[in-house]
C-alpha cells in the first residue's frame, strides 16, 4: 500500500473499500461514500497530492449507477478515489474549494455525462466542450445517448467575463486563428496594451472521441488513440496501450518496451525542434524557424523510411509495435543523431547569444511556482515553473527504469524556461536513444494480448513531449469498451497559459501561447 | 550576427535539387504548379487554410510545406490570414458540430470564385471519427467541395500534387 492510499484507509476505515478488478496494483482504485468525497480531498491536498484528472462514469449497463473518480498523485504515488451517485439523484460533492482544475473537470463532467457538481464555490455552471448552442440534456457519455444522432442545435448564448472602466476594451480572437494552427476561441480584456484578463473557451475540435471508442475493439482503439492529438501520436498510443496492457495483466516483450521508447523520443525531439523554431519565429526571428524545421524535416524523412510514417502513427500497438528496427537503422538512427546533436548545438548557440530574442523570451508571460502547482499543471510548462514532474522518472516503465531521464527544472518560469527545459530534453532525449539501441533486447517485438475480463479497468500515465497523459480504461460486462478516459496534458495547462498572459502585453500573447503550444483537439476530444 | 552568418552560408540552399524519388516528384509536380498558377491566378495562388476540427495531423503536414526543404512559395502559394484574399481553402479534419457554423462562416467570407479543397481521409468523410452526434463528417457535407488530398496525415507531396490537380482540373 502506498502513501496516500494508506491515508484515505486510516481516515475511511471499512468505508473505503479497494476495487479488486482495476489494475496495476501500484495504483489503487478506493471506492468510498459519495459525502465523504471532498473530505478525502481535503486529506489528500494535506498530504501534498495534485488532481490530476476527475472523470465520471456510467455503469448503468453493468448493474450500478453512475460514479464519479478522481486521481491524485504525488510523486510516484498514484491513487483513484470513487464516488457512487445513483440514477435518480445524479450529483456529487464539488472538489474545486480544494483544487483549482476541478472546475474544469467538474464543468466537463457536468457538461458530458451530466452529473452535477454541488457546493461549488464559483457555481460554475457553464458548459465546457459542450457548447450552448446543443440541447441541456445532451450528455454524450451517458449509455442511453445515441451516438448517432444530429443533434439540433437550441438557442443559447455564452456568459463571458467582462471587465468595465474607463479605456477597458475586449478582443475577442478565433476560432479561425491566423495561421495554420487549431481552432479556439480567446478573448482578452485589455487596456491600452495590457492584458487584464484572458478568458480561452475551447471545445470547437470536439470531436466525440471518448464516446466513439466504445464503439471500438480494443484492438482498433489504439488507432483512435493515436489520433487524439496528432503530434503526440506515439505517447497517446503508448498510453493506451499501457492502460490496456495493465487491465489485461499483460507485459509486452522486452524488445518492444525498447522499441517503444526509441518511438517516444523521436516524438519528442521532433515536436521540441518545431517548437523552438516557431517560438523565436514569433519573436520575429525567422532564421531560427527555418533552420529548426530543416532539422525536423530529417528526422521525420528518417522516420518515414524507417518505420514507414513521418510521424510514427499505428506504430505502438497493444502487445508491442507494429515495425521492428532491422541493425542497418540502428545505424541510420546513431548517424542522423550525431549530425542533430552538432548542427543542433550550433543552433542553440545562436539563440543564446541573440540579445534581442533574450529581449522578448525573457520575463515574459510568467508562470510562478505557486500558480503552476496550484493550477496542477505538467510537463515543461510546469518544469520550467520549479514543479519536478516527470513520469518516466517518477513512474518508470522499462527501459526508462534502466536509463533514468535526467529532469530539469526551471524557476525562472517565463517564455524562456519553457523554450530551455526544451533545448535540456532534446539533449537528454538523443543521449536516451543512444543508450536504448545499445542495449535493444532481442526477440519479438509484439505478443498476442489475452482478452480482457468482464468490469476489470486498467491505468497508465505516459510522459509524452508536452507532460503526463493519463488514460483510464474500463471494460463492461461484456469485455468490450465501457469507458476510456483521457487527459491530455493540455487540459490541465491551458489554465496556466490563462494565468502567464496576466500584465503582459497583447502583442506578446502570441509569444506565450507557442511557448506553451497546448493542443486544442487533445483537449477537446 | 557572424554565426548566423556562418550558419547560412554552411547550410546552403536546402530547398533543392535532393536525390530521392520524393523529391524529383516534388520539383516535377512544383513545375507544373507554378505553370498553372502563372496561367490562372496571375502568379499567386492564395490559400486560407481552415481546420475544421482535425487531430492536428494534417496541420503539421500543410505546415511541413512551407519549411525550406518543400518552400511551397516558390511556385506561387502563399497562406493567408483572411478568408477574404484567399483563392482556396484548405479544409482538414472531420467537421466537428463546433466548428460548423465558423467553417460555413468562412466560406462565405471568401470570395468568388474559390476552390475548396478538403485535407486528410477525415476531410473525406470523416476518417476514423466518422460521423457521430460530434461530427458532420466529411468536409463536403458542409461547404462544396472542388477537390480532395487523401492520407492520414497527406505528406507534403502529396498536398502539394493535390493542389496542382485542382489548379489545373479548371482548366479542361
Ligand atoms: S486525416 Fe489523419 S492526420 Fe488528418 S486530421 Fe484526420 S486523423 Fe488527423
Amino acid at each position: 500500500m502506498n502513501n496516500l492510499s494508506e491515508q484515505i484507509a486510516a481516515r475511511f476505515g471499512a468505508d473505503a473499500l479497494r476495487e479488486t478488478g482495476h489494475f496495476p496494483d501500484t495504483v489503487p482504485l478506493l471506492s468510498i461514500p459519495r459525502d465523504g468525497f471532498e473530505d478525502a480531498a481535503i486529506l489528500m491536498k494535506k498530504a501534498g497530492a495534485r488532481l490530476a484528472a476527475q472523470w465520471g462514469v456510467d455503469e448503468t449497463t453493468m448493474g450500478r449507477g453512475f460514479a464519479v473518480i478522481a486521481c491524485y498523485a504525488w510523486e510516484s504515488d498514484y491513487l483513484l478515489v470513487r464516488c457512487e451517485t445513483p440514477r435518480d439523484d445524479p450529483t456529487f460533492p464539488s472538489l474545486t474549494k480544494k483544487y483549482i482544475p476541478a472546475f474544469r473537470f467538474e464543468r466537463q463532467i457536468e457538461s458530458l455525462m451530466g452529473l452535477v457538481p454541488t457546493g461549488h464555490v464559483h457555481s460554475d455552471h457553464r458548459p465546457w466542450i459542450k457548447f450552448e448552442d446543443w440541447p441541456a440534456d445532451a450528455w454524450p457519455l451517458r449509455k442511453l445517448f445515441d451516438p448517432a444522432q444530429k443533434m439540433p442545435r437550441v438557442k443559447g448564448e455564452y456568459r463571458w467575463a467582462r471587465a468595465r472602466g474607463e479605456g477597458v476594451y475586449e478582443i475577442p480572437v478565433g476560432p479561425v486563428h491566423a495561421g495554420i494552427i487549431e481552432p479556439g476561441h480567446f478573448r482578452f480584456q485589455a487596456m491600452g496594451e495590457d492584458i487584464l484578463n484572458l478568458e480561452e473557451r475551447l471545445g470547437y475540435t470536439h470531436k466525440g472521441i471518448e464516446k466513439r471508442f466504445e464503439a471500438l475493439s480494443w484492438k482498433d482503439g489504439v488507432r483512435l488513440a493515436g489520433r487524439v492529438s496528432g503530434d503526440s501520436t506515439v505517447a497517446h498510443a503508448l498510453c493506451y496501450c499501457r492502460a490496456l496492457e495493465a487491465l489485461c495483466r499483460f507485459e509486452p516483450p522486452p524488445r518492444a518496451l525498447w522499441l517503444r521508447a526509441v518511438l517516444l523520443e523521436r516524438e519528442r525531439i521532433a515536436n521540441h525542434l518545431g517548437d523552438i523554431g516557431a517560438v523565436a519565429n514569433d519573436a520575429a526571428f525567422a532564421f531560427l524557424l527555418y533552420q529548426f524545421s530543416r532539422l525536423k524535416e530529417t528526422l521525420l524523412r528518417l522516420n518515414r523510411r524507417l518505420f514507414g510514417h513521418r510521424y510514427l502513427m499505428d506504430r505502438v500497438v497493444p502487445g508491442g509495435v507494429a515495425v521492428d528496427l532491422a541493425p542497418e537503422g540502428t545505424e541510420a538512427i546513431l548517424a542522423e543523431l550525431d549530425w542533430l546533436a552538432d548542427e543542433f548545438e550550433r543552433l542553440i548557440t545562436i539563440y543564446d547569444l541573440n540579445p534581442s530574442l533574450e529581449d522578448r523570451v525573457r520575463t515574459t508571460g510568467i508562470l510562478s511556482a505557486d500558480l503552476a502547482r496550484d493550477l496542477g499543471t505538467v510537463g515543461f510548462v510546469a518544469r520550467a515553473s520549479g514543479q519536478p514532474l516527470d513520469c518516466r522518472v517518477q513512474t518508470p516503465f522499462p527501459p526508462y527504469d534502466r536509463f533514468p531521464p535526467s529532469m530539469t527544472v526551471l524557476n525562472s518560469c517565463d517564455v524562456h524556461a519553457r523554450v530551455w527545459i526544451r533545448v535540456c530534453e532534446i539533449r537528454d532525449s538523443i543521449r536516451l536513444i543512444r543508450e536504448f539501441l545499445a542495449t535493444l533486447p532481442h526477440g519479438e517485438i509484439s505478443a498476442e494480448l489475452p482478452s480482457p475480463s468482464s468490469c476489470a479497468s486498467g491505468f497508465a500515465v505516459v510522459e509524452g513531449w508536452r507532460g503526463e497523459i493519463v488514460y483510464w480504461l474500463q471494460a463492461g460486462g461484456e469485455g468490450g469498451v465501457n469507458r476510456c478516459m483521457i487527459r491530455d496534458p493540455s487540459s490541465v495547462n491551458w489554465l496556466g497559459l490563462e494565468q502567464a498572459v496576466l500584465g503582459n502585453i497583447v502583442p506578446d500573447f502570441p509569444l506565450c501561447n507557442k511557448s506553451f503550444n497546448q493542443s486544442y483537439s487533445g483537449h477537446d476530444l | 550576427m557572424l554565426r548566423i552568418l556562418h550558419q547560412i552560408f554552411r547550410t546552403g540552399v536546402v530547398t533543392e535539387p535532393l536525390p530521392e524519388q520524393v523529391e524529383a516528384e516534388v520539383i516535377m509536380v512544383g513545375k507544373r504548379l507554378e505553370e498553372a498558377i502563372r496561367k490562372r491566378f496571375s502568379r499567386s495562388l492564395v490559400i486560407r487554410e481552415v481546420d475544421a476540427g482535425s487531430c492536428n495531423g494534417c496541420e503539421l503536414e500543410i505546415i511541413a510545406m512551407n519549411n525550406p526543404i518543400y518552400n511551397c512559395e516558390r511556385f506561387g502559394i502563399s497562406f493567408t490570414a483572411s478568408p477574404r484574399f484567399a483563392d482556396m481553402l484548405l479544409v482538414t479534419g472531420p467537421v466537428s458540430h463546433n466548428m460548423e457554423i465558423a467553417l460555413k462562416r468562412t466560406y462565405d467570407a471568401t470570395p468568388d470564385p474559390k476552390l475548396v479543397v478538403a485535407v486528410g481521409d477525415c476531410g473525406i468523410n470523416g476518417g476514423i471519427f466518422g460521423e457521430s452526434y460530434a461530427s458532420r463528417g466529411g468536409v463536403g457535407s458542409v461547404i462544396p467541395v472542388d477537390a480532395v488530398i487523401p492520407g492520414c496525415p497527406p505528406a507534403p507531396a502529396d498536398l502539394l500534387a493535390g493542389i496542382l490537380a485542382v489548379v489545373t482540373a479548371g482548366n479542361q
